[in-house]
Parts: structure tokens; C-alpha cells; sequence
């Protein structure tokens, strides 16, 4: 548990020191997310309808931004070498560089997106929801894109290649969490999409942690 | 939890005072070269072993595959008589590898490294331990100021506190001597003088002569 910890300790010390990398994915979340509005107009009806994907195709690609910074950064300085051959648990280490990520670029995502909401008019109950999907989705996609940038260490033009990798994987993630959004703005049960999301952040904290892992210790060779 | 995967293979009463990292018949393939076969090395405690070569000859390969981070072709390594891979995690905690990159994280300080990488290799720091470390190498006055600021030899400094704190039996260095002034270089053989009387176990690759008893070389 002490390597987990130590790990999201360095690496969220490691953030503070280099701020504009963070808020560099946060701005791109806030910014595209509001350029529809304003692009749209004041159709209400129509805001409403298209929030949800909008909202989470936003935070599809701004997890994806961060994402080339999990490993990326201590393979080229040779950290990651020291990493591997620490004496504690690859998997709990490579755990708590996911746990960081997600603190750093998941979770402002849901703190934002209620007041991303409003500009949507999305009334009180679907903002919830929205908070809901993102809370347990946006850890899924940390995960998930941990496999890619694991992957993608040492390649040139990884970052393209990432993209390519993760974001067909990020489809259903991106299904139940706009879709519970939407079926609560029109009065269906939400139910089902929370469970499903729910069971998608289960089965990937259960594995992804070690493919992760393995993939990692490919690219150190 | 760790513990399962730490102690399922060392006896409990595993002696500090003998250990031995053994190399058998290792071969080594970088692409379509072979770089060398049939390699064994023997490296007991209070010995060190300095591997020369020409640039190219596979010497930072030799010690990736004595620290695990990479697979031999063919051969294998020993750690106390026993495969290293069976025993990665007790073998990681008595390994301080450094390789040609410093692996210190520009943005934190020398003091923030030290601690942070005592953190990760689960290793007891004090404060004062740390701080000790850093003044004895010239690096009184600046513990805070962010790596980025040192010099490189100065970062190689911040490595060798690393060194006197990490409290490994097996230091497998990696050019160490690259970038210190004569003054840090009479300083690091005396660690490492230290580290051997203690009755740790040494490799390394250095293109200099090194002037320390008990240190044979293999040339490559």
C-alpha cells in the first residue's frame, strides 16, 4: 500500500511543480465544451439534446491529452529503469501513476461539469447524472488509456498512434455515460447505464493495472 | 499484500555477510548481432568487477541483463545460488542500479529525489540522513533548489547521496564516473571503497582506470 501511495504522492508533486500541462487538458475541456453553445445558438431544445455527447466526447479527448504523460516523461529520463526495479509491486506502482492521472485530468472533469451544464440549460437531475457518468467513467478512461500510453513508449509519432489505439475502447464508456444523461433528460430510468458503468470500472480496475504492467516492462526492454 | 510477492523465495535468515551474483553462459543479441555468448561472471561480497570494452561491445547490455531488465538469449543469472527471476522482488531490494541517465526528476529538488525514491524503494530516510547524504558531496546549501538548476556533475553528486542512502548490497553503475571533476572522482572511489569494505557487491563500466583494491576487470 506504501509503494500505491508513494507513487500518487510523486507524481501528483510532480504536477504541482509543472502546472501548465494539467491546465492545458482542463482549458481544452472548458473551451470546446463552450464553443457549441455559441456556435449553436440559443436553440435550447436542441442545447439540451446534444449536451451529454458533447460533454463527453470533451472528456474523451481531453483525458487523452494528459494521457502521453503517464509514462512518457520517466522513460526518457531513465525513471522509469528505476521503477521497474524497485523492490515493491510493479502493479501497485503502476496503480498509482492511473490514480494520479485520473486525480489530476479525471476528476476536475466532473467537478466542471455542472457548470459546463448550465450552458447546456441541462436542468438539475440530468446535471447529477452527468456528475454520476463522469465519477465513475472518467476513472475507466485513466485505465484504459494507461494500456495505450504503456504501449506507445519509445514509438515515434506514439501519440497518434495512442489515439488510434484507446479511442475505439473509450466506445462504450462513451455510450452509457451520454446515454444515461440522455435518458434522463427524457424521463427514463438510469438505472441500467449506471450499472453498466459501474461494472465496465470493476473489470478494469481488475485487469488493466497488469497488462499495464506487462506492457511497460516490454518497452524498458 | 507486498509482502506475498516479496518473501515467497529467500530464506528468512538469508546472512547479510555472503552473497553472490553469478552470470552463466549468457548470450546476448541486439537485433541481428550477437553481441557476446558464453559470458559468466562471479561477483562475491567485498568484490567488484569493472567491465571495459570499446563503445558498442555490449556493456550497458551486460549489466540491463544483470539487473533484469532485460532476458538473456540463452544462460542465466544467479542471485545466492538461486535464478534471479524467481526471486525478483528480494533481489530488486538489494540492487541499486544507475544507469547513463540520471533518472532524477528535474522539477523536484535533491532532497525531494532522495526522499522520493527512498519512498519507492521502500527504504527507512531520515531527514538528517538525507541531508548528511547531500552535504557530504558538496550539495550543503542546495538541498531545495530544483535538479533542473544543477550542474551535470552536480546531478551525478545527487546520485551518489542516492548511493550512500539507498542501503543495497549490489550496485551495478553504469558509467559512474562520467562528468565529476577529479575531486568527485576521489570521492565516489572512496564510496565505493566503502560500499566494498562493507562487504557489498560492485559492476561497473568505466572507460577510466580505476585505482581500487579488490576490483578485477573483465574485458569484454
Amino acid at each position: 500500500m506504501s509503494a500505491l501511495l508513494a507513487m500518487i504522492h510523486r507524481d501528483l508533486l510532480l504536477v504541482m511543480r509543472r502546472k501548465s500541462e494539467v491546465l492545458t487538458a482542463l482549458f481544452f475541456f472548458v473551451v470546446v465544451t463552450s464553443l457549441f453553445p455559441l456556435g449553436i445558438g440559443a436553440d435550447a431544445a436542441l442545447l439540451r439534446k446534444i449536451a451529454p455527447g458533447v460533454i463527453w466526447v470533451a472528456a474523451l479527448l481531453a483525458t487523452l491529452l494528459g494521457l502521453q504523460r503517464m509514462f512518457a516523461a520517466d522513460y526518457v529520463d531513465g525513471s522509469l529503469e528505476q521503477i521497474v526495479l524497485s523492490p515493491q509491486p510493479m502493479v501497485l506502482l503502476v496503480a498509482g501513476k492511473i490514480i494520479a492521472h485520473w486525480i489530476v485530468c479525471g476528476l476536475p472533469l466532473v467537478i466542471l461539469a455542472p457548470i459546463i451544464g448550465i450552458q447546456f440549460d441541462l436542468d438539475a437531475s440530468s446535471l447529477w447524472v452527468l456528475m454520476g457518468t463522469l465519477l465513475l467513467g472518467t476513472p475507466v478512461l485513466s485505465l484504459l488509456g494507461s494500456i495505450g500510453a504503456a504501449l506507445t513508449l519509445g514509438v515515434r509519432g506514439g501519440s497518434v498512434l495512442m489515439s488510434l489505439l484507446i479511442l475505439p475502447l473509450y466506445i462504450p464508456v462513451l455510450i452509457f455515460g451520454a446515454g444515461a444523461v440522455y435518458a434522463n433528460t427524457v424521463g427514463l430510468n438510469t438505472s441500467g447505464h449506471f450499472s453498466l458503468l459501474g461494472a465496465l470500472l470493476i473489470l478494469a480496475l481488475a485487469f488493466v493495472p497488469w497488462v499495464s504492467t506487462s506492457a511497460v516492462k516490454i518497452a524498458i526492454e | 499484500m507486498p509482502k506475498l510477492f516479496m518473501t515467497a523465495h529467500i530464506p528468512p535468515t538469508s546472512s547479510p555477510a555472503s552473497q553472490v551474483l553469478e552470470a552463466r553462459d549468457l548470450t546476448c543479441v541486439r537485433g541481428d548481432r550477437k553481441l557476446f555468448s558464453d559470458l559468466s561472471l562471479r561477483v562475491g561480497s567485498g568484490d567488484g568487477l569493472h567491465i571495459r570494452g570499446e563503445n558498442g561491445v555490449g556493456k550497458t547490455s551486460l549489466l540491463r541483463l544483470l539487473t533484469g531488465l532485460s532476458k538473456p538469449e540463452s544462460g542465466e543469472v544467479l542471485w545466492n545460488a538461486a535464478p534471479m527471476s524467481t526471486q525478483l522482488s528480494a533481489f530488486h531490494r538489494e540492487l541499486l542500479f544507475l544507469g547513463h541517465r540520471d533518472a532524477l526528476k528535474e522539477e523536484l529538488t535533491a532532497l525531494e529525489n532522495l526522499q522520493m525514491y527512498a519512498a519507492l524503494d521502500d527504504v527507512q530516510l531520515s531527514l538528517e540522513n538525507a541531508l548528511s547524504a547531500l552535504a557530504r558531496f558538496g550539495l550543503r546549501g542546495r538541498e531545495n533548489l530544483p535538479v533542473h538548476y544543477l550542474s551535470a556533475g552536480q546531478k551525478r553528486r545527487v546520485l551518489m547521496a542516492r548511493m550512500l542512502t539507498r542501503q543495497a548490497r549490489l550496485w551495478i553503475l553504469d558509467e559512474p564516473f562520467n562528468a565529476l571533476d577529479l575531486h568527485a572522482v576521489t570521492e565516489l572511489e572512496g564510496l565505493i571503497a566503502e560500499h566494498l569494505a562493507a562487504g557489498g557487491l560492485l559492476v561497473l563500466t568505466s572507460h577510466q582506470a580505476i585505482k581500487l583494491e579488490n576490483v578485477r576487470v573483465l574485458d569484454l
